[in-house]
């Protein structure tokens, strides 16, 4: 049930401490659509599969693109929309609008299957300005003998843990 | 026992939004923060079609038609709804970075450039990047702490970064961006449209009612169409001098920002790489494009322990009574509480054991 996933997802951020964050950048190189990057980020190198991690980033890159396509439906809608001086809007969902919707139900999924069990968690790009897809890398407080590599587990931070190096 | 008034108050996002933005209707209205131009252009706009549904619109509709008032009405009512899409929207402001995004990106710039001594103003970070076979900079801006995406610009008067950036517009109080393009460009062309209308008309009462009681007297009975005349004739060489110039750069798919830095004019320069090659195309994207929604959430709750961290009690007494929730005490009033046998001003009352559940609904 999606409170119970919910409730996990909580969870996660109690029981796990938040060791850094990633941040993929948007790609314009198809002009200013809204798509982002599928380059790699090597933090995730210990936590994620590569194509677990490029498949979640071209289906979002595909639903922004529908979102944003220019076609005939986007036309009657604009179109539409005009005739009632944009009064329309208070009463109707826009398309991209709706769009949005089944990508923060997309997100939910992918965390809940996928992202959380890796101590991962995505964050709607919509929540940081559609400038980049967030990744919270957390690291699990509760685990005693599980040391990932690289990352320190449990004991006092001693500068240790590969990964970003922000600190 | 005394009564105390604690007003739980919810804070929404927009209350904290940096920026030099005005909120009206608890965030659902967003405005730059001088609005005395726009209060003009609505003035000018009712007073002078008050006056035309007043007096000539009156005698034209007995006169020659009904339809002419009709016309008049939704060209009134069009232009007012634009406008007031377009000053009231979020033009597509780009929110800031927060403290994690920003720090990951100067620690990316400082990887490709390496670090910068302290107290000295590093160059402009500047990003490449190939769109459509063509090479694009962005270019990073200080305020917001972001690469700003391609064609987006930061607005000095509102002090936000917008996407689309065209201008910024005081005669609608607002910039002009990627969100309220179309409705501005509407503005302007049903405005022209309602400008000619107006102006025609008035010469075509004056012109009947001259035939009838002559030219002088016409003018003394409805002294308004004097106002209007000048009114209309002014705006027409403004508004439709702009109409005809965003109509130019809708049919190109250029800012007027673009336009005025030149960034796609001139010999060495690039092609405009937004452009479809298409007037028709060009147009129809920039005016029935899909309308991205705005990104600022104004309207969303802020966490309670965000919204304005108090700072601690410092009164040794009553410190362990206070509750940690942020509740404002500028509301709680000191000469409410008799008892209190230190200075009434230092000394915050006591809070009653209610808002200890407003800390448990601030976890949830």
């Amino acid at each position: 049930s999606p409170q119970m996933l919910v409730h996990n997802l909580q969870e996660l951020r109690r029981s796990a401490s938040l060791a850094t964050k990633v941040f993929i950048q948007r790609d314009y190189s198809d002009g200013t659509i809204c798509q982002f990057q599928t380059k790699f980020p090597p933090e995730l190198d210990s936590r994620i599969e590569r194509q677990l991690f490029e498949e979640t980033v071209k289906t979002l890159n595909g639903f922004y693109a529908e979102a944003e396509k220019i076609g005939g439906s986007s036309y009657l809608e604009g179109c539409l929309a005009c005739a009632t001086a944009y009064f329309i809007f208070l009463c109707m969902e826009t398309h991209y609008e709706k769009v949005l919707k089944k990508i923060s139900r997309y997100i939910q999924e992918q965390n809940e299957k996928i992202f959380a069990p890796r101590g991962l968690l995505l964050t709607d790009p919509v929540e940081r300005g559609m400038r980049v897809i967030e990744i919270s890398i957390y690291e699990d407080r509760c685990s005693s003998g599980s040391s990932s590599s690289g990352s320190s587990s449990g004991s006092g931070s001693s500068g240790g843990g590969g990964g970003a190096g922000a600190r | 026992m005394s009564v105390m008034v604690v007003r739980k108050k919810v804070t929404r996002k927009w209350e904290k939004l940096p920026g030099r933005n005005t909120f009206c209707c608890d965030g659902r209205v967003m405005m730059a923060r001088q609005k005395g131009i726009f209060y003009l252009t609505l003035f000018l706009i009712l007073g002078t079609c008050t006056l035309f549904f007043a007096f000539e619109c009156r005698y034209l509709a007995v006169q020659l038609s009904p339809a002419i008032p009709v016309f008049a009405a939704m060209l009134f009512l069009f232009s007012m709804a634009t406008l007031l899409r377009t000053s009231f929207s979020d033009p597509g402001v780009i929110p800031r970075a927060l403290p994690d995004e920003a720090a990951f990106i100067e620690m990316e710039i400082e990887a490709t450039n390496g670090a910068v001594p302290q107290g000295q103003r590093p160059p402009p970070r500047i990003k490449n990047f190939q769109i459509n076979n063509q090479i694009v900079k962005l270019k990073y801006c200080y305020t917001c702490k972001i690469f700003r995406p391609p064609r987006a610009s930061h607005c000095s008067i509102c002090d936000n970064c917008v996407e689309r950036f065209d201008h910024h517009c005081p005669w609608v109080g607002n910039c002009v961006g990627k969100r309220n393009y179309r409705y501005f460009y509407l503005f302007i062309l049903s405005l022209s449209l309602l400008t000619i209308y107006v102006f025609a008309f008035n010469i075509v009462y004056v012109a009947l009612k001259s035939l009838k009681i002559g030219f002088l007297e016409t003018l003394k009975e409805t002294p308004g169409t004097v106002l209007e005349v000048l009114i209309c004739f002014f705006t027409l060489w403004s508004v439709v001098g702009l109409t005809g110039f965003h109509t130019f750069l809708v049919a190109l798919n250029q800012t007027t920002n673009e336009d005025i830095k030149g960034s796609w004019t001139g010999k060495n320069r690039v092609q405009n790489p937004y452009s479809h090659g298409n007037i028709v195309k060009n147009c129809c994207e920039v005016l029935c494009g899909p309308l991205p929604p705005s990104v600022l959430d104004r309207r969303g709750i802020l966490p309670l322990e965000e919204s304005g961290s108090r700072p601690p009690s410092t009164q040794e007494t009553s410190s362990s009574l206070l509750p940690q929730s942020p509740a404002p005490t500028e509301h709680l009033s000191p000469s409410e509480m008799p008892e209190d046998t230190s200075t009434p001003e230092e000394m915050p009352p006591p809070e009653p054991p209610e808002p200890p559940q407003e800390v448990t609904a601030a976890e949830k």
